[in-house]
């Protein structure tokens, strides 16, 4: 009840420091998703090329990160699959997160039927696992690129879907909604100026873990040989491609897996030590 | 004499969300003698809770104790190891929590919670403990004093569990005992039973307390001396009697002050001459849950509750929590639609709910709500708070609308600066005042105001009420006015109806409280609440049978 | 209260018979509604339409969907899981066997992640802030971070390949002797455990603070009690609804993980048979797997959900 309050004093916006660790993780996401925009003009080789006899060879001035089984530059291709892997992973999260957020909203506004049966369905789909789902889809229709950022969009819709809904359950409660209800505001009033400013935060930090599944999932796709395909390659594709280099340590399976782990580790990094002001009851 | 606890200089540091530190409390000193019930008051903010923590070594997250010391039966506990403080806790100091509902552990049984701190010290063999805990129960008049000790803390009510956990803070035999707002939380016929259990219990033991609260009446009953405090500072020091009676501080003079408020004046009330009612509501039935078969909802919240309003004049609507007042209040608004009865507004009958009603419906009835944090949009600024009523009842744009934001902030005594500001940036009654202009953009005919003072501190809440009553002097509103303080609804009604259990009791005029021929509920409720009289407490008489029948302790 | 418990449980089970309901159309409508023709798959490019027609009626496929859907139904609910398209054996006689050896492969698991990641979760909530708090929060992230087949990879570098201490690969049908069965579980049960665990220490954690910041946590402590007792008295009961549910929800990872690890390893599991499946787009086979996959991960959330109801002291 006596929890001090600081008074009115101007705060200097209040808590949107970033500490070290958050900075860092910054950094690391910025610089993949700069090599993914850049990529096609900075990489030393032509990624389909063979440009060295000797396959899995050891890094070296020539190759930096060495080559792969068939004998082609790992840097270039680790480079290119940037371009996949954030590129894809983006796109899919993006589109499960517009939808899911906006049904989610939807569903709380409205409540009633709408409510329990968009819950009910998309609680079904968040009861089959995510990998699963891949191998059926692919199965079925084989994979392209549309299929694939759908198919991981579809993953992720309910889990998004039943985040934003929670939050925008509980903003809906809240009487200045309650005010512009019977103020005689339409939904897409309450849901655009009411709801989504209030859930903006914890929305946002949503979509970076998201993306870290989406990442994941890719990854584990297309080392089962579902995801990207030949001749191109994402990272997860690229350990697939070198596995038989696994039992010497060729560079040609590690670097593509730092590659991912580097991004994944930043962006979660960066999610644990948003400003607290953002990050506001995202730990769901 | 030597004093049982001397605190010197205390202070404490908090730390802000922008990691600056700030001091919260500015060099404290007082003593308390053994025995001796010392009362902490003052408004939120002023730093009550924290000290009467700091007697037991205890700060809440981010404060930390940055100077002074509090010796507490000659040890300090600011010096002492953590596993020290621990020893002391339940054993010389215990506490009474404001929400005994929250402290207490849903997961385990009252009495296992209520012997703990004699397990935790390893004080008594767990049977001995037992008979004392009973024995407490009985002392603190808990009914089946016997058995109560076995249910789990949901299965008794806010008042009981309130008496428990004082129980739970005697079971070590404490030397003083930190009671923090105790009895805020509970409805006030049920507050004197807790109020009058506290204080024979205290008094027979001879044990110190400190008792933390807002509420200068309550304060009154039960201590010995009172410290008033503002902004982590003590303002005035004296015994009850003195600070009651001769107020030294200009503050504690405003704290009295906004106790006893003027009351509307029976001319501003007598301009009205309009025959027919502005608002008529006639048999009113609303509830929860879903529809049972007669078409009446599974809680009936509300049960055939009538009642008029006539323009420029104010209804009160009193009653204790779960009476049904809110219930009404949403109801009338159309935000919980009605399943029977007829609400009648301005000559025309009035849709259940709020979205079959006309915009100039809507727009004729506004309601503000008890709490302004939760009711106006922490992400908009207080100019686009108040502007969307503006554009969207009466179409104003640009600069015709800025000039009617800054004239809604003048009307309710805000200055203009604020207008870019955030709600989260404004104090309590800043906020509230913000609530009530967004109602006041719509130009209505007819406010509904839910507990709209409760929320605030004593002076604060004094200066809306003031703000109400001259607004209501300028714009010829009505104002249903609901409220669980009858002070307040004294200050600002012409009429008064008290409700209880979904129903109404009964609607008399300000004039005719404490008169024999109220309802008996009516003299109940009226009678229990707290007078500043230090002796109210003691020669308050009661009819028991009245007692059982009405109070679900 | 009682029956408010059973009538709780009884509507929690209603909604996971509904929910399968809709996975399995989910499933059915996914595999089967999607495009390429099943007739013309299974007889191949040289096939003549009229072959491709007799076929489609032999195997019902211009029937309704939806009444396809209900005979597929119908057969799940009999023990008829139809026939593989790939080698036309009954796919009961393909899954049996498999299926044991995956669901040994979770309860090893199982067996060791619970322990560890309770042990450890519990712990850094009690420590939190301390320098091995820190530690095992940078580990989950860590261990979250990465793809499954990397904790696999990177098991089988250290494991197999520096220190020669265990096969890369696993034949669970060839083990004569314990010691041989615990090298050939060894990696999978530690990969799959490293997974699982991660999220399981996270959620675990999560749960025990929550109720750390409660004010009867703030009261114990206001009665002298020692952090131990703080928590193993106050925290713990109350946070065991979410723990619970912590564990489900991880433990549904090892669906996600099993597929990885089962194949990386070679482990003749149902999970490997899937991913085989998939390469020669065997429905029924995919169709059937995947219903047992949805299945398991229904019964766990299940589970927790009824320990949560069962744990909630308002309740009893």
């Amino acid at each position: 009840m006596t929890t001090p309050v600081s008074t009115t004093a101007p705060r200097r916006t209040p808590g949107y420091r970033f500490n070290l660790v958050g900075i860092i993780g910054f950094s690391v996401l910025l610089f993949w998703v700069v090599v993914a925009l850049v990529a096609p003009w900075v990489i030393p080789y032509p990624v389909g090329e063979i440009v060295d006899y000797d396959y899995l060879a050891p890094i070296s001035d020539k190759f930096w990160m060495g080559t792969d089984y068939l004998g082609r530059d790992i840097l270039s291709r680790v480079l290119m699959g940037a371009r996949y892997t954030v590129g894809i992973s983006l796109a899919s999260v993006t589109l499960a997160c517009s939808i899911g957020v906006t049904l989610g909203m939807v569903a709380a506004v409205s409540g009633g039927w709408l409510d329990t049966v968009l819950s009910r369905f998309l609680d079904a789909m968040n009861s089959i696992p995510s990998k699963l789902f891949g191998l059926v889809v692919v199965a079925a229709v084989g994979s392209s690129l549309p299929v694939l950022v759908l198919t991981m969009a579809a993953v992720y819709v309910p889990g998004s879907f039943r985040f934003a809904r929670a939050l925008a359950v509980n903003i809906n409660t809240m009487d200045f909604v309650t005010v512009a209800r019977i103020r005689g505001e339409g939904t897409l009033y309450l849901i655009l100026s009411e709801i989504l400013p209030n859930i903006l935060g914890p929305v946002l930090t949503d979509l970076g873990l998201r993306f870290v599944f989406t990442v994941l999932l890719l990854s584990g796709l297309s080392f089962l040989g579902l995801g990207v395909q030949p001749p191109y390659a994402d990272w997860g594709a690229m350990v697939r491609e070198n596995i038989s280099g696994l039992s010497f340590g060729a560079p040609a399976v590690i670097f593509p897996c730092l590659a991912i782990a580097t991004l994944t580790i930043s962006v979660n990094l960066l999610i644990d030590n948003l400003p607290q002001k953002i990050r506001d009851r995202s730990d769901a | 004499m030597s004093q049982l606890v001397e605190i010197r200089d205390l202070k404490v540091a908090a730390k802000t969300d922008a990691g600056r530190t700030v001091e919260i409390i500015k060099g404290v000193s007082f003593d308390i003698a053994p025995g001796e019930i010392v009362a902490l008051i003052g408004e939120s903010g002023s730093g009550k809770t924290t000290i009467a923590l700091t007697l037991m070594g205890y700060t809440r997250t981010g404060c930390r104790i940055s100077g002074g010391s509090v010796t507490v039966d000659g040890q300090d506990m600011v010096q002492l190891s953590e596993k020290d403080r621990a020893d002391v806790r339940g054993t010389k100091v215990a506490y009474v929590p404001q929400s005994a509902a929250a402290a207490f552990n849903p997961a385990a049984t009252i009495m296992d919670q209520v012997i703990e701190v004699t397990r935790i010290h390893g004080l008594m063999p767990v049977d001995a403990a037992r008979t004392l805990a009973v024995e407490l129960f009985r002392a603190l008049s808990l009914p089946n004093p016997d058995t109560i000790g076995d249910r789990y803390p949901h299965q008794v009510s806010g008042g009981q569990l309130q008496r428990l956990s004082a129980a739970m803070a005697l079971i070590g035999q404490p030397k003083v005992v930190i009671f923090d707002e105790p009895t805020t939380a509970l409805d006030v016929t049920t507050q004197i039973e807790v109020l009058r259990a506290f204080k024979s219990v205290m008094r027979k033991n001879g044990i110190a307390g400190v008792y933390v609260s807002h509420d200068l009446a309550v304060v009154a009953q039960i201590a010995d001396r009172i410290l008033v405090l503002r902004g982590g500072e003590v303002q005035e020091v004296g015994s009850t009697d003195q600070i009651l009676h001769r107020p030294q501080h200009a503050y504690t003079r405003q704290l009295l002050g906004a106790f006893e408020p003027v009351p509307r004046s029976p001319a501003e009330a007598a301009r009205v001459a309009d025959l027919h009612p502005l608002l008529e509501v006639d048999h009113l039935v609303a509830g929860y849950g879903p529809l049972q078969s007669d078409g009446m909802p599974l809680v009936r919240a509300l049960n055939s509750v009538s009642l008029s309003v006539h323009r420029g004049r104010n209804l009160g609507i009193i009653g204790e929590s779960g009476c049904g007042k809110s219930t009404l209040a949403r109801a009338i608004a159309g935000i919980l639609p009605r399943k029977g009865g007829n609400i009648v507004f301005n000559g025309r009958e009035l849709a259940a709910d709020a979205r079959h009603r006309s915009r100039e419906e809507l727009r004729d009835l506004q309601i503000v709500f008890q709490y302004a944090d939760t009711a106006l949009n922490p992400a908009k600024s207080i100019e686009e708070l108040l502007g969307r009523p503006l554009a969207f009842y009466h179409g104003l744009k640009g600069k015709a609308r800025d000039q009617r934001v800054e004239q809604l902030l003048d009307m309710v005594h805000l200055p203009k600066s604020v207008r870019h500001r955030r709600a989260s940036e404004l104090s309590g009654g800043q906020k509230q005042r913000v609530n009530f202009a967004r109602a006041l953009a719509a130009e209505p005919k007819l406010i509904l105001c839910d507990e709209i003072t409760s929320a605030l501190d004593t002076v604060v809440a004094a200066a809306v009420i003031e703000l109400l009553k001259e607004l209501q002097r300028e714009l010829g509103l009505s104002y249903i006015f609901i409220s669980h303080d009858l002070s307040v609804v004294e200050a600002i009604c012409d009429e008064i109806m008290v409700m209880y259990a979904g129903e109404k009791v009964e609607q008399l005029t300000p004039s005719d409280i404490g008169r024999a021929e109220n309802h008996p509920y009516s003299r109940l409720l009226f009678s229990s609440t707290p007078k500043l009289d230090p002796g109210w407490l003691d020669s308050l008489e009661q009819d028991p049978e009245l007692v059982r029948a009405y109070c679900r302790r | 209260m009682k029956s408010q418990v059973l009538s709780l449980i009884a509507g929690r089970l209603g909604i996971a018979v509904i929910t399968l309901l809709i996975v399995s159309f989910a499933v059915f409508f996914a595999t089967s509604m999607l495009p390429g023709d099943t007739a013309s798959i299974l007889l191949g490019q040289a096939a003549t339409p009229e072959a491709v027609a007799g076929l489609r009626k032999a195997m019902h496929l211009d029937d309704p969907a939806i009444f396809r859907y209900g005979r597929w139904l119908l057969g799940l609910l009999t023990g008829d899981f139809g026939t593989s398209y790939a080698n036309g054996r009954p796919i009961m006689d393909l899954i049996g066997g498999r299926l044991i050896n995956t669901l040994k492969l979770a309860a090893v698991t199982t067996l060791f992640a619970v322990p560890l990641s309770l042990f450890l979760g519990i712990t850094s909530a009690m420590l939190r802030g301390s320098l091995y708090d820190r530690v095992v929060t940078l580990c989950t992230i860590g261990l979250i971070s990465i793809p499954e087949f990397m904790v696999a990879t990177t098991a089988v570098l250290i494991f197999s390949v520096s220190l020669g201490w265990l096969p890369a690969l696993a034949f669970a049908n060839e083990v004569h002797s314990l010691g041989e069965l615990l090298r050939v579980f060894a990696m999978p049960v530690i990969t799959l455990t490293f997974v699982v665990s991660a999220q399981m220490i996270r959620m675990t954690r999560a749960a025990v603070v929550e109720t750390l910041n409660t004010p009867y946590a703030e009261m114990a402590l206001l009665k002298g009690a020692s952090r131990g007792r703080i928590v193993m008295r106050h925290a713990l009961p109350n946070a065991l609804g979410p723990i619970a549910n912590a564990m489900a929800l991880s433990l549904s990872y090892l669906l996600g993980g099993v597929i990885i690890v089962e194949t990386i390893f070679n482990y003749p599991g149902v999970a490997k048979l899937m991913v085989d499946a998939v390469a020669t787009r065997d429905l029924p086979l995919i169709q059937t797997c995947a219903m047992i996959f949805c299945l398991g991960f229904l019964v766990l959330t299940t589970i927790a959900d009824i320990i949560a109801i069962l744990a909630n002291p308002r309740l009893r």
